[in-house]
């Protein structure tokens, strides 16, 4: 078999790093090596450097530098938000409102809370999986401390509405988190007008290395840090300070921001290109989430009568690097909770492929996967006892 | 080590990409249902049984059709190879371990697989029996009793979930 270039279709997962943010970062990992407290020159260096790169972040989103909170992942992030703000206002309530379709570290983090003597509101999601604002003011009560709904949602790419989730959360005097992973750099995002409290991104997913993200804690928000130690980061993360990889994740941030416009636009097209190929050329498959209120790079689909992991090795095979939501891939061997959130049955769930497009996708990878995917499919119910009735 | 390509041998990946004996027996002697679509993986095992020279009873032809991941898809047409062939006392005997051996190894996660593809045979030659109103070995009753017991447990567990879910969806 020829050997063909790899095509990279899981951009929501990972994404490499653009070799402008690597240029960025090398002097912090050879020469500019020095620990951000420490007092002499070295230290000073990388200060600076620390102290430009949250300036330069906080910008992007209308927050003031010591709003930013670098650490080392949005799982960090989203554990230090909900647990932090937990514990620093029990004294007001002990309720918190999430959706049904967070991330697994929302998800997760609020489950252990609920062990801690916290109550959990989970809000439902209509089948695009959008949150619905009127059930939120409904679910508010008395003693409810924060609200956590995520920007748009990591596999089926649904934007959720949370400048009506702020506004009514301001209104109510309850906090608002939201996990914008998936959108910081993608979507423009203003804390103030969005009425943002607390805010969680991620370097890995925008072409920054791995090991740097960040909290947006609004000044006067009460929070608990997770970890304690020499009080770096405001006293809220405690820890010697990823000089290298914050330089790299502010230097993602310029990137996006600067390209956002035309790679939104570059990317819608290329998406729906997409979408409208595999649902025309497959019988039974289904677009998950919404069609319009959806990230620019994600495509998510479910083929009835296959299994996801089949789908996914099958593409490999052929050099397409995809991602499913099927229990078979999954160390719990249970369906993806946001596909059954949105009301797919658990073999409906086991079907799915999802499809995220980035900085170098090319129309031509496009039209190669669609080229492919319909014989996989194929294939796949061939062997498959469940049979389509046509 | 065996050579791998993602997480499974290449050996896995051959039978993945080309399943044996894949597709359905017409006017089959027994089939093995087995597995639930709701965890993900569901097997359908065919045999027509046919006689040696001996005059004992082997497994002439076997095809399968799998719902399922790699592992399953290529633990099924595994199992087709191994016992084509053999006669019914053997594919009784069958050791489960040989599958898993056969494809040079599974990711643990996925070895309930390589059971599910045996007790599919299982559940062909019990219907096979069945049908011919033979009298059925102890080890088979057995098994076949497992897994109506494991086939049950599921099917409460889902209808617990749909209850669930029609409740949420209120």
């Amino acid at each position: 078999m020829a050997k063909r270039k790899k095509i990279y279709l899981d951009y929501a997962a990972t994404t490499p790093l653009d070799p402008r943010v690597l240029e960025a970062m090398i002097p912090y990992l050879s020469e500019k090596f020095g620990n951000s407290s420490s007092l002499h020159t070295f230290g000073q260096e990388a200060k600076e450097a620390l102290e430009q790169s949250r300036m330069v972040i906080a910008g992007f989103i209308g927050a003031k530098p010591q709003e930013i909170v670098f650490t080392s992942s949005a799982t960090e992030s989203n554990n230090l938000a909900l647990k932090g703000v937990a514990f620093a206002n029990k004294r007001k309530g002990r309720h918190i409102i999430i959706s049904s379709i967070e991330h697994p570290c929302i998800m997760e983090s609020a489950n252990w809370l609920e062990t801690q003597g916290f109550k959990i509101t989970r809000l439902k999601v209509d089948k695009y999986g959008l949150v619905d604002p009127e059930e939120l003011k409904r679910a508010i009560k008395k003693d409810t401390i924060l609200v956590s709904i995520m920007h748009a949602n990591n596999e089926i790419g649904t934007i959720e509405p949370i400048e009506e989730i702020g506004k009514i959360c301001k209104e109510r005097g309850v906090l608002f988190h939201t996990d914008a992973v998936q959108t910081f750099g993608k979507l423009p995002i203003d804390v103030n007008r969005m009425n943002i409290d607390l805010l969680t991104a991620s370097s890995h997913k925008m072409y920054g290395p791995k090991g740097a993200a960040l909290l947006f804690v609004r000044e006067r928000v009460k929070i608990e840090p997770l970890l304690h130690g020499g009080g770096h980061e405001f006293g809220l993360r405690s820890s010697t300070v990823n000089v290298p990889a914050i330089v790299g994740f502010a230097k993602a941030a310029e990137i996006c921001h600067k390209e956002m416009e035309k790679e939104r636009k570059r990317l819608t097209k290329l998406r729906d290109k997409l979408i409208k190929g595999v649902l025309e050329k497959i019988e039974n498959s289904r677009l998950n989430g919404h069609p319009i209120k959806r990230l620019p790079n994600n495509a998510h689909f479910s083929f009835d009568f296959v299994e996801g992991e089949s789908i996914v090795i099958h593409l490999d095979l052929l050099g397409i690097a995809a991602s499913t939501g099927s229990a078979c891939s999954s160390e719990k061997l249970k369906a993806s909770h946001v596909l059954l959130a949105i009301g797919l049955k658990p073999h409906q769930a086991h079907g799915s492929l999802r499809l995220t497009l980035g900085r170098w996708t090319k129309e031509k990878e496009i039209d190669y996967l669609l080229e492919v995917l319909p014989g996989v499919i194929k294939k796949l119910r061939k062997i498959s006892p469940f049979k389509i009735r046509s | 080590m065996p050579e791998k390509i993602s997480l499974y041998t290449k050996k896995v990946i051959e039978h993945f990409q080309n399943p044996h004996n894949m597709g359905k027996i017409k006017k089959a002697d027994g089939v093995g249902k087995v597995g639930n679509i709701v965890c993900g993986d569901v097997m359908w095992l065919y045999i027509k049984v046919g006689k040696n020279k001996r005059g004992e009873e082997i497994i002439k032809d076997v095809k399968f059709e799998t719902f399922g991941c790699v592992a399953a898809v290529a633990t099924s047409s595994v199992i087709t190879d191994l016992i084509k062939g053999k006669t019914l006392q053997e594919a009784l005997d069958f050791d489960r371990q040989k599958i898993v051996e056969e494809l040079g190894g599974l990711p643990p996660i996925k070895i309930h697989c390589s059971l599910l593809a045996t007790d599919a045979l299982w559940e062909a030659i019990y219907d096979y029996l069945t049908k011919k109103k033979r009298e059925i070995p102890e080890k088979l009753k057995k098994a076949h009793q497992r897994i109506e017991k494991e086939k049950k447990e599921i099917e409460k567990r889902y209808k617990k979930w749909v209850l669930l879910e029609e409740k949420i969806k209120k």
